[in-house]
């Protein structure tokens, strides 16, 4: 078996709002094996960006254990906080939000080398920074320009040298091409790519666009409403999704062939309200195949054989409503 | 994984200087095209230096009296006549700009470093601390400023110092509510975010990256900050309360010149047209600094 870098237990996150308890993430389970890529995807909303948050610590969890590299995360204090750090970092979603405006290039990328005092000597630090944005492909004499004046994908990829400063061993990847154009975006996944060759890197790579998880993930975790409805390798799921939701979202994807015919599953309604969501299936309401103990009883996550996780009743024997 | 073709041949950033040009350089930029604004930094540079020099500059000290030389109207030996004792009003004038300038910018500075200090905690933190806070400053808001001034300085008795203490705290609120609103709206943003992922501590974060971020309106009302304070102080010393005679102000020669208004049209006018066309550069700059540092307008 591979080696495991990180697991998430029973991970929980709820906000208090004006309307109730929000659940954003609610029970989550999955686990990432060393230098793999996990493709974390789903709609808008469903509270994979915050689990990608929370698994940093950026958010406190509710509830849950997250273990890296067998020491839970969530039991560590200021200083161990500060030296997990420098092993987990994020790329974000938004390459002009996430770099100060008021900073130049290379004060971004030296931040977390100051910030940890990494290097005592000046020049030193110069030298990391220029061989970092060397590694992201960015021309030495941008060194002292300032965010605004570059492209989205230059700021990419400013963002992801920051990100590979303190030689972390695990990155989440939080939408970090949904706001490039189609031709930056395949840059930006080849470099992150050959960076995870060349660095032995574990990437969580959260994404709402099936096509580029299809492309970077080894293994693929489905979320909805908070919860992991199905987790396996990367070939299970396109060719054999188990899960009603899994489903429906893979016959989205468009074929770029006009001989043949996709068979599209369309989901009626809504996604309902993570708050104070009721007992049961999150999906209940929209799924064709329900039955009445899905109202009742939450399916949990359950192993399929090969790595293969489902969170429903009836896999492999789904029949239709019988309403 | 498979690799996608992508074509390498990137345009290159279309000639980006490798001088380090800063944000705060491209500001300046933008202010020098903005007639007015300078005229009003102008008139500035020109305030200051009278302060500075006035030693140098002006034709008599700041109490020689002349009593054969009372009540003259502007002439070549005094420009811009003489007051009830003889004094050189233009004199007293250019030693007057030291007092107002004195006010306005330690004024300002008392009340953008308390209130930006309450509203960068207010809004960093959140919860109740932000609202305790938050709730102070409201109860200074609902006082009236100059009935706060006033209420202060008769507590601490007039003065120079007093007036500055009583003129600065009168405009903490307006600092706290804009320095909160910039970081209420910073504190969310992924670079703050990006910081903590790497370990960065609170003071960092708000000295790095939510100050610098939040400057534009507060450098903003800070010039027009300026301006009010003087306007205060020479009310203050108007009605008395300031800075008391014979120390050249503005407010006070204002005031003093007031009984002999219906003779000696110059006593009252000339310190009046001081403070006038200060507050109308430094007004001037305000709004011109205002449009440089909105990225909307960027040409």
């Amino acid at each position: 078996m591979q080696e495991r870098l990180l697991e998430v237990r029973n991970l929980k996150k709820h906000f208090n709002t004006k309307k109730g308890l929000l659940h954003a993430v609610d029970g989550v389970n999955f686990f990432i094996n060393k230098g793999e890529t996990l493709g974390l995807v789903g709609e808008s909303g469903c509270g994979k960006s915050t689990t990608g948050r929370v698994v940093l610590r950026l958010l406190e969890a509710t509830d849950g254990e997250i273990i890296f590299e067998g020491k839970d995360i969530l039991q560590f204090n200021k200083q161990q906080l500060r030296e997990m750090r420098k092993e987990m970092q994020i790329v974000f979603q938004d390459p002009f939000a996430s770099l100060n405006p008021r900073m130049s290039l290379s004060e971004i990328i030296a931040e977390p080398l100051v910030v940890n005092k990494v290097f005592s000597d000046k020049l030193e630090m110069q030298k990391r920074v220029k061989e970092l944005m060397d590694t992201v492909g960015i021309a030495e004499r941008l060194t002292n320009a300032y965010p605004h004046e570059l492209d989205g994908g230059r700021r990419q990829r400013i963002g992801i040298a920051r990100a590979l400063a303190l030689n972390p061993k695990f990155i989440v990847q939080d939408e970090p091409v949904s706001a490039l154009d189609v031709s930056i975006q395949a840059q930006i996944l080849n470099l992150m790519d050959d960076l995870q060759d060349e660095f032995g890197l574990t990437y969580l790579f959260i994404s709402h666009d099936l096509s580029v998880v299809k492309h970077v993930s080894d293994r693929i975790a489905v979320m909805y409403l908070g919860k992991i409805v199905e987790l396996s390798d990367y070939n299970s799921m396109f060719k054999n999704p188990l899960h009603p939701y899994t489903q429906a979202l893979l016959s989205a994807i468009p074929v770029p062939r006009i001989d043949i015919k996709r068979e599209r599953i369309l989901l009626e309604g809504d996604v309902p309200s993570p708050i104070n969501p009721p007992e049961g299936c999150r999906f209940y309401g929209r799924c064709q195949y329900r039955q009445e103990i899905c109202r009742q009883k939450t399916p949990e996550l359950r192993d399929m054989g090969n790595e293969k996780y489902v969170a429903c009743h009836f896999t492999g024997d789904l029949r239709p409503a019988s309403e | 994984m498979s690799k996608i073709k992508t074509s390498n041949n990137q345009e290159e950033v279309k000639a980006v200087s490798k001088k380090k040009r800063s944000p705060w350089v491209e500001v300046w930029r933008r202010l020098r095209q903005n007639k007015s604004a300078m005229f009003g930094l102008a008139i500035i540079g020109l305030l200051v230096f009278c302060a500075i020099f006035a030693d140098l500059i002006a034709p008599y000290g700041i109490d020689d009296q002349d009593l054969r030389a009372r009540f003259i109207t502007p002439s070549r030996d005094y420009l811009f006549g003489t007051d009830n004792f003889g004094r050189d009003i233009l004199s007293r004038i250019i030693y007057g700009s030291r007092v107002s300038l004195q006010v306005g910018f330690i004024a300002v500075g008392i009340s953008a470093l308390t209130g930006g200090a309450l509203g960068a905690i207010a809004g960093f933190y959140g919860g109740r601390l932000d609202n305790v806070i938050m709730r102070f400053v409201d109860i200074l808001l609902a006082i009236p400023g100059i009935l706060l001034a006033i209420s202060i300085v008769s507590a601490l008795g007039p003065g120079l110092q007093n007036v500055m203490i009583a003129v600065g705290i009168g405009s903490i609120p307006s600092y706290a509510r804009i320095v909160r609103a910039s970081v209420l709206s910073l504190r969310d943003q992924e670079f703050v975010e990006a910081a903590k992922a790497v370990g960065a501590n609170d003071f960092r974060i708000i000295s790095k990256h939510i100050i610098p971020n939040s400057m534009a309106p507060i450098i903003v009302q800070a010039t027009l900050g300026v301006a009010g304070a003087i306007l205060s102080a020479a009310g203050l010393s108007f009605i008395g309360l300031g800075i008391q005679p014979p120390t050249p102000e503005w407010g006070s020669m204002l005031s003093s010149g007031r009984q002999y208004l219906r003779d000696y049209w110059h006593i009252a006018t000339f310190p009046g047209l001081a403070i006038m066309i200060t507050i109308f550069a430094l007004n001037l700059l305000g709004d011109g600094l205002r449009d440089a540092l909105d990225p909307r307008l960027k040409s």
